[in-house]
């Protein structure tokens, strides 16, 4: 599975998981706390998150594609100043709710940067990594390693579901309509059995390789200062602007 | 003995019983093949070895050591089990945690368990592929990893269910050659008569929960009549001459 990552080697590439994650998250929580009227604070921030693009050479064009994810939010924010009560004001002869153009402006603005920042951090680090790092960082075991095996295993499920449309198909079947739906949940069923009777060899299969309920951790890989130091750039410059503004 | 079942019995929760009593007797370096139809209690035999299921009667050691509870860690060690799908065996993002999982649990860390990957990877002709994802490895590269897998934890004896299983004919020779050269006891499960008698000495019949036939590969496959009572036959064009001095 690649997902988002794009194999690279800058100095954002080479940045521990760990501190790439904690960055992006304290950087997330200075944006939402941004009061919405500073519009500079928001360019700033913008400004900062390409300087950081630039510094990934990751290209501009790719960020801005995978911002598309932000799309059902975005139709949701547009809808706001057509719903907004209270005070209201004309824009180009359509009257629109002054709270709710406030409302709309805050969320495109903070959620913008918001998954900007977490493409750029996917972008740069591996899934496998950004488990380590999460692992690092004290997140649970257990979403650690349904995650990790979810990262191993999704192919081979997909495998599977191929084969049974494969099966499916040689057999006549063509999805056409709704009444056709049974098929498919039964298949969706057999899909689910098949995943859980997996999951149950593998689980034999850990524990003849001495599983005892937690993953061993192979490497103590924890991140040097220096790699803390320039994670911290970005939030530090975050929050700077935040006080300055 | 490396490996040492006596009398063991076993039902299922839900009162089936697959054993009836198995008792055999493997002696280091010893390979052996553990044939018999479908449905006669090789898997089942095959869980007690390592302590996944618990027997109803009899015992299990290996190297000496009982099958028990208290043992178990020590068992899995000794025990290095390879399942029949690759994709079951192989449940790490990457071939290096992959190898690295059962030794690991076992304690070793560092340069230690680094030098354990490698040397089990080298020795099954993997040592290329130990940054990749599992998913991207052929299926008989996924095998062989699978075999790294426990080779890692330094078993006494190895044990894989239908090894030849899905294999093309390439990678069925390769898997061969590196089982022949590994310095290790092996108890092979297998459907596959010629697989066995390329690579085992001796072969074992479990049939309905009890060991039916135990000698040298060569007399068992040559005994037709032996084979066609536990639902066994080679494959077609196959023979195995008799041996001197037999019927």
């Amino acid at each position: 599975m690649k997902g988002l990552y794009r194999p690279g080697d800058s100095p954002i590439h080479r940045l521990a998981p760990q501190c790439k994650l904690v960055a992006v998250v304290l950087f997330a929580v200075v944006v939402v706390a941004t009061p919405r009227e500073r519009f500079w604070a928001f360019f700033l921030y913008a400004l900062t998150l390409a300087a950081v693009t630039l510094l990934a050479r990751v290209p501009v064009g790719y960020v801005l594609k995978r911002l598309a994810v932000e799309l059902p939010f975005v139709v949701f924010a547009l809808a706001i100043p057509f719903i907004g009560v209270g005070e209201r004001i004309d824009v180009m002869g359509v009257s629109l709710s002054v709270a709710g153009l406030w409302a709309a402006w805050n969320i495109l603005a903070k959620a913008t940067l918001g998954v900007a920042a977490s493409i750029l951090l996917a972008a740069t680090t591996e899934p496998r990594a950004l488990l380590l790092g999460a692992q690092r960082l004290r997140v649970p075991q257990l979403l650690i390693q349904i995650a990790t095996f979810m990262l191993r295993y999704l192919e081979v499920i997909l495998d599977e579901m191929r084969r049974m449309k494969v099966a499916r198909e040689s057999r006549g079947f063509t999805p056409r309509d709704l009444r056709q739906a049974p098929v498919l949940a039964k298949s969706a069923g057999a899909l689910f059995i098949r995943s859980y009777e997996r999951g149950e060899r593998v689980h034999l299969a850990m524990l003849s390789r001495g599983y005892t309920g937690t993953m061993p951790t192979l490497r103590d890989d924890r991140a040097p200062k220096a790699q803390w130091a320039m994670a911290a750039v970005l939030p530090v410059v975050a929050s700077a602007v935040l006080f300055v503004s | 003995m490396t490996l040492d079942v006596r009398d063991l019995a076993y039902a299922y929760p839900d009162g089936t019983q697959a054993l009836f009593g198995v008792t055999l007797s493997i002696a280091r370096g010893e390979r052996v093949a553990l044939l018999g139809p479908n449905g006669a209690g090789k898997t089942t035999l095959v869980m007690h070895l390592n302590g996944i299921l618990t027997p109803g009667h009899g015992e299990v050691r290996v190297a000496g050591l009982p099958v028990t509870k208290e043992n178990l860690k020590e068992v899995r060690r000794r025990v290095g089990l390879i399942f029949q799908d690759p994709d079951d065996q192989l449940f790490m993002p990457t071939v290096r945690e992959d190898v690295a999982f059962g030794p690991a649990n076992m304690g070793l860390r560092g340069d230690d368990l680094d030098r354990a990957v490698v040397t089990a990877l080298e020795k099954v002709g993997m040592a290329d592929a130990i940054d990749r994802p599992p998913h991207h490895l052929s299926f008989g590269q996924r095998r062989r990893v699978a075999v790294a897998t426990v080779l890692a934890m330094d078993p006494e004896i190895l044990v894989l269910d239908e090894p030849s299983s899905n294999l093309d004919p390439a990678s069925r020779r390769e898997l061969a050659e590196i089982l022949k050269s590994l310095d290790v006891t092996v108890l092979m499960v297998t459907h596959d008569l010629p697989y066995a008698m390329e690579l085992c000495e001796r072969s074992v019949i479990l049939s309905g929960g009890v060991i039916a036939a135990d000698g040298p590969t060569r007399e068992i496959l040559a005994d037709g009549d032996l084979l066609a009572e536990h639902r066994l036959e080679l494959p077609y064009g196959f023979a195995v001459p008799s041996p001197p001095g037999r019927g």
